[in-house]
């Protein structure tokens, strides 16, 4: 699985120890992952799995005690702050459970907004597709406070696209939602991997959210103790309900 | 990046406009005392060039001594003669002498025989030649005629609408000698301004102006104009050699420019002055900036988390929060500018209700202005925005999805002993500037400034650690006095012990500032009190009414003739030089020690005579006298008075009632233009009692100018000087004060916003709007007090500092006056509270509950 030509990202022996001495947590206990390019992959398991905290060492934004990761082959351990900044600039797009957008700034300036601040110009028809896309077309001068839920979601994935990233991390994205909204979004999630090719991993404790990903990877107690690909949301309820016994 | 910074102030105006605020007055006060001082000197370069338009050249009496110190010295007069000769000059066209005074020896006299004034300005008086074309006359006359002969008067419009005269009407008026009446022939004004501050104006013809200021045969001045052709500099040279001594010669152009430039000298100490006190707002500006974005920066996080996910570097986000400090700053500063045109007006006005008159003429607002007032607010803003600009680049993009506060900034481990590092050098540079003797003054001025700036800085360093005691302590009656809302109140100010700390550090400095001046002053009074009891014997003084403008000597004559008086012994006043420098000379009458105490070090004052002196003893001690010295004394009018020391006596610390050199009255009378006392001593039989009183005050009748007053009220109203002055200070100061209550609204309103989902959970579980009122209100005061209980006794350690640098200060502590700043304290907290509290009250309970 590790050192496959085409991954986008690669996580070799992770481990996380939060603390020390009597009071220290191992959140991660040595996970193995590769994401390759083109996939959705959905990592699930029950509260305190250590999903959340993969992720973030995933996307750089925490760091291993032991281990490595990549993002495109460059190995991102041990970057400092600047590097990682502007890789996540160039290969990175975040998708928050709570949406996480500017207040002030209207539904177009928000998605547009990581190319402002790279100082990159806007590639118009990129952002007049994404759009269209997220259906905000008719939307993108309104503020997240004008918008629904999951609408501020749609503004956020444009967001996480707009700089073609290699790769959208996606924190519990139905999280906030209801669950008609979070089926649209999910939908639209699996449409911008199939149309656009986008890499994507996303943590998220939804079953049907697991049941839209290639492959699924379910976490228990820091380790990855299951693997499973094109399976459905029974299938993963089931495997939950074992998990958390 | 840019636009994202402007629209997150936009959509953060009330944030933005609050923390505007405190910087908004300390500019205003910058612009309006340039816009001030700018109008003044523009005034007085008006008045002086209107004056002498028509005039090509000016000859004044010249002062032998230089400048003198208390005012009354004056140019001494020059014989009348000189304008004969002057005439006879083949290029002067037109010549004319007249006699003047601008330092309040004329005064008018109203209606109820008292004198017309209007706070301390004094009065003016002028000749006016009646038959001549006016060419030099710098009055406009506005109704009447010029006045003529020995009966008539013109008077400044004015005094004439303030007190209702009109042409026709008599006024009195009083120079050296008694008040007379005069019938009021003209009302005139300068030409050029509208006002010349709160002064009076009092014309005569020549003869009437020169009995009144005494001065028959002499003039102050001689005006001449030139044959056509001659350029008033040639004038100048062709003057010069006729000049006697004790006189000179200028052009008109060169005199204006002359007395311009001495106003403005005066005008420039004026604008140091409230430039300090804009400086001090500004300073605490820096506090309550600093301190609000830094609120608002930990309310951010989870946005500086997500810019940083999605790509923003530590120095993007610490730019937006510069640049949000730096649009505020500008918006604040030109804000601040404009309502500096309007804060110059009420300075103005300020001056005037204490006393202190300056001329009015057009508003001038000039690009310097402008300019530093923009640059100073933007830098200033710019500056205290820095600390939470870094503190904002340790937001780890993390936060973004990580509920959790900022974290605690990098420089609290380092506070102690920052706060005791900056407090040592404060009080080393305390030290060095009262104690260094061998240092220049401004240097030591300097080391005292900066020690006194220092010990703020690390008062404010080590506040973090005194405020849960103190919150603790000063928030125990707020448990007892608002129950279940005061409990919570004392809470919430210990919760966030930096944030209530640099809140209250703002307020500490003005109430620090206040505190010592009230130190001080009561300091000062004490020591003068005890001076004056030491010295006093006398029943009465007799002074002027103000109590500090010499009198002329006729009064003195006038009380020696009422009944019970037993001995009257005046002391004159006036100015001379001694070796090389500017003294103060006082001429006493032999009974001098009937009246005043004065303990002798070596021989006494009985035997004066026409060349006999005393000195104090420091003054023998510097110029290393002893009884039986010799010391030449130079008058003002040129002449030298060669004087034998015949005693030194020792003055209390609070100040000597003589001057450095001390001489018969019979000499002074004799050496000086038109004498005066500064004030005489009367002893009664049986003593001061209201019947005596009322006796000495009849006999004075005709002297509205002098009033007597007992040992007592002769300390107060020598003390009324200081105390305006008292006053003036703590309205300047509490400039800065406002500046910290906006301090104190914005934690307020930000804690508010922060703690909206707890305050609809607290109002949920059954706290009422009374309630959630009434627990903002207590946070406030606690706060409040906190800044009382942290500036007052730092104001009171600096005042005594300063207080031993003066040396032989009586040290005292004005109670009274300290517990007025801390109900003042309170006050400030409750005002501080009525927004935020009322805004904490309407949250709708449902919306709160699901705020994020």
């Amino acid at each position: 699985m590790t050192g496959n030509e085409n991954a986008v990202v690669t996580a070799t022996d992770l481990t996380r120890r939060y603390g020390d001495g009597e009071a220290a947590v191992d959140a991660l206990r040595g996970v193995d992952i590769s994401v390759r390019d083109g996939e959705l992959v959905a990592v699930m398991g029950p509260s305190g799995s250590g999903k959340s905290t993969l992720m973030h060492i995933l996307a750089g934004l925490d760091k291993p005690t032991s281990g490595n990761v990549t993002i495109g082959g460059e190995t991102i351990t041990g970057m400092d702050d600047t590097a990682l900044t502007k890789l996540r600039r160039r290969r990175i797009g975040f998708i928050f459970q709570f949406f996480n957008l500017l207040p002030m700034l209207t539904a177009e300036e928000n998605i547009t907004l990581p190319l402002s601040i790279a100082g990159e110009k806007v590639d118009k028809v990129w952002l007049g597709q994404l759009l269209e896309k997220t259906g905000l077309t008719n939307r993108k001068t309104h503020r997240p406070n004008e918008l629904s839920g999951g609408q501020q979601q749609r503004v956020a994935i444009a967001r996480a696209l707009v700089s073609r990233p290699s790769i959208v991390f996606a924190d519990e994205p139905t999280g906030n939602l209801d669950s008609k909204t979070s089926g649209e979004i999910l939908m639209l999630m699996r449409d911008s991997v199939d149309t656009f090719g986008q890499t994507t991993v996303m943590v998220t404790h939804d079953a049907r959210a697991a049941a839209i990903a290639d492959r699924v990877l379910f976490l228990a107690d820091g380790k990855i103790v299951q693997e499973s690909s094109d399976i459905s949301a029974e299938d993963v309820v089931r495997v939950m309900q074992g998990l958390d016994s | 990046m840019f636009r994202v910074v402007l629209k997150g102030l936009a959509g953060r105006k009330l944030r933005a406009i609050l923390t505007a605020f405190a910087i908004i007055l300390g500019v205003a006060m910058v612009s309006g005392t340039y816009v001030l001082t700018d109008t003044l000197k523009a005034g007085f370069g008006q008045i002086f060039t209107s004056v002498y338009k028509s005039t090509d050249a000016v000859i004044t009496g010249k002062s032998a001594i230089g400048n003198g110190q208390n005012g009354q010295l004056i140019a001494p007069s020059f014989d009348a003669s000189l304008l004969t000769k002057v005439r006879a000059l083949p290029d002067v066209a037109q010549a004319d002498g007249g006699v003047g005074d601008t330092n309040g020896v004329v005064k008018l006299v109203g209606r109820n025989g008292k004198v017309i004034s209007h706070g301390f300005a004094g009065g003016l008086a002028f000749s006016v030649n009646p038959d001549g074309n006016q060419r030099f006359n710098p009055l406009v006359l506005v109704h009447g005629t010029w006045p003529r002969g020995a009966h008539e008067i013109g008077i400044d419009a004015a005094t004439a609408s303030r007190d209702h005269y009109a042409v026709g009407r008599m006024i009195g008026a009083i120079g050296r000698g008694s008040v007379h009446q005069y019938r009021i022939a003209a009302i005139v004004k300068l030409g050029g301004v509208s006002s010349i501050g709160g002064g009076t104006m009092a014309i005569f013809d020549l003869p009437t102006a020169q009995k009144l200021l005494d001065r028959v045969g002499k003039f102050d001045s001689i005006y001449v104009a030139a044959e056509q052709g001659t350029t008033p500099a040639k004038l100048v040279s062709e003057i010069r050699p006729i000049l006697p001594a004790a006189t000179q010669v200028r052009t008109g152009q060169g005199e204006a420019a002359k007395q311009t430039s001495d106003a403005d000298n005066a005008t420039s100490f004026l604008q140091d002055f409230l430039l300090a006190f804009g400086g001090i707002a500004l300073f605490v500006g820096i506090f309550v900036i600093a301190n609000t974005l830094s609120i608002t920066v930990a309310q951010r996080a989870r946005e500086f988390g997500t810019l940083r996910t999605i790509g923003a570097t530590r120095r993007q986000v610490m730019t937006s929060v510069i640049t949000e400090g730096f649009v505020i700053g500008v918006l604040a500063s030109v804000t601040g500018l404009f309502l500096g045109l309007a804060l110059a007006k009420g300075l103005q006005k300020l001056f005037d209700a204490f006393g202190f008159d300056l001329p009015h003429g057009n508003t001038v607002f000039a690009t310097r202005t402008i300019v530093v007032s923009l640059i100073v607010g933007t830098v200033v803003t710019v500056l205290a925005s820095t600390f939470p600009a870094i503190r904002a680049t340790r937001v780890e993009p993390i936060a973004a999805v990580r509920e959790g506060a900022l974290p605690p900034s990098r420089l609290a481990r380092f506070g102690l002993p920052a706060a005791f590092g900056t407090l040592a050098l404060a009080v080393a540079l305390l030290l060095f500037g009262a104690l260094d003797h061998s240092a220049p003054t401004a240097q030591r001025l300097l080391g005292i400034g900066g020690g006194v700036v220092a010990s703020f800085v690390g008062m404010a360093f080590l506040a973090p650690s005194l405020v849960p005691p103190l919150a603790s302590a000063l928030g125990w009656p707020a448990t007892r006095i608002g129950g279940v809302a005061g409990n919570l109140a004392r809470e919430n100010s210990m919760r966030n012990p930096a944030r209530t700390a640099s809140t209250a550090a703002a307020l500490m400095i003005g109430l620090a500032l206040v505190s010592a001046v009230g130190v001080l002053a009561a300091g000062i009074k004490a020591t003068f009190e005890s001076a004056v009891d030491k010295q006093f014997i006398a029943d009465y003084a007799l002074t002027s009414q103000n109590g500090f403008t010499p009198t002329g000597i006729d009064s003195e004559a006038a009380i020696r003739h009422a009944p019970g008086v037993t001995v009257v012994s005046g002391v004159r006043g006036g100015d001379g030089k001694a070796f090389g420098k500017t003294v103060q000379v006082t001429g006493v009458e032999p009974n001098v020690d009937k009246v005043i105490r004065i303990t002798w070090v070596a021989g006494n004052a009985k035997a004066l005579g026409s060349d006999g002196a005393f000195v104090e003893k420091s003054y023998a001690k510097d110029h290393h006298l002893h009884v039986g010295s010799p010391i030449a004394l130079e008058t003002p009018s040129g002449a030298s008075l060669p004087l034998k020391l015949e005693g030194i006596f020792k003055a209390p610390s609070g100040g000597s009632p003589f001057g450095q050199v001390t001489i018969s009255a019979a000499l002074f009378d004799r050496s000086y233009q038109a004498p005066a006392n500064v004030y005489a001593f009367v002893d009664v039989t049986g003593g001061v009692s209201d019947a005596t009183t009322a006796a000495l005050s009849s006999s004075l009748k005709r002297y509205p100018d002098a009033k007597v007053q007992t040992a007592s009220e002769f300390k107060k109203s020598q003390e009324q000087g200081l105390n305006t002055f008292l006053n003036l200070l703590y309205v300047l100061l509490s400039l800065s004060i406002i500046v910290s209550l906006f301090g104190i609204v914005n934690t307020l309103v930000l804690s508010v916003f922060e703690r909206t989902r707890e305050i609809g959970m607290l109002r949920a579980v059954g706290l009422t709007r009374r309630q959630t009122r009434r627990m903002i209100r207590h946070e406030a005061i606690v706060t409040a007090l906190i800044g009382a209980a942290l500036g007052i006794p730092l104001g009171v350690g600096l005042a005594l500092l300063i207080g031993s640098i003066i040396g032989s200060f009586t040290i005292t502590i004005p109670i009274a006056t300290l517990v007025t700043f801390v109900i003042a304290a309170i006050f400030a907290g409750l005002i501080a509270a009525i927004f935020p509290a009322r805004r904490a009250a309407r949250l709708n309970v449902l919306e709160a509950l699901q705020y994020e």
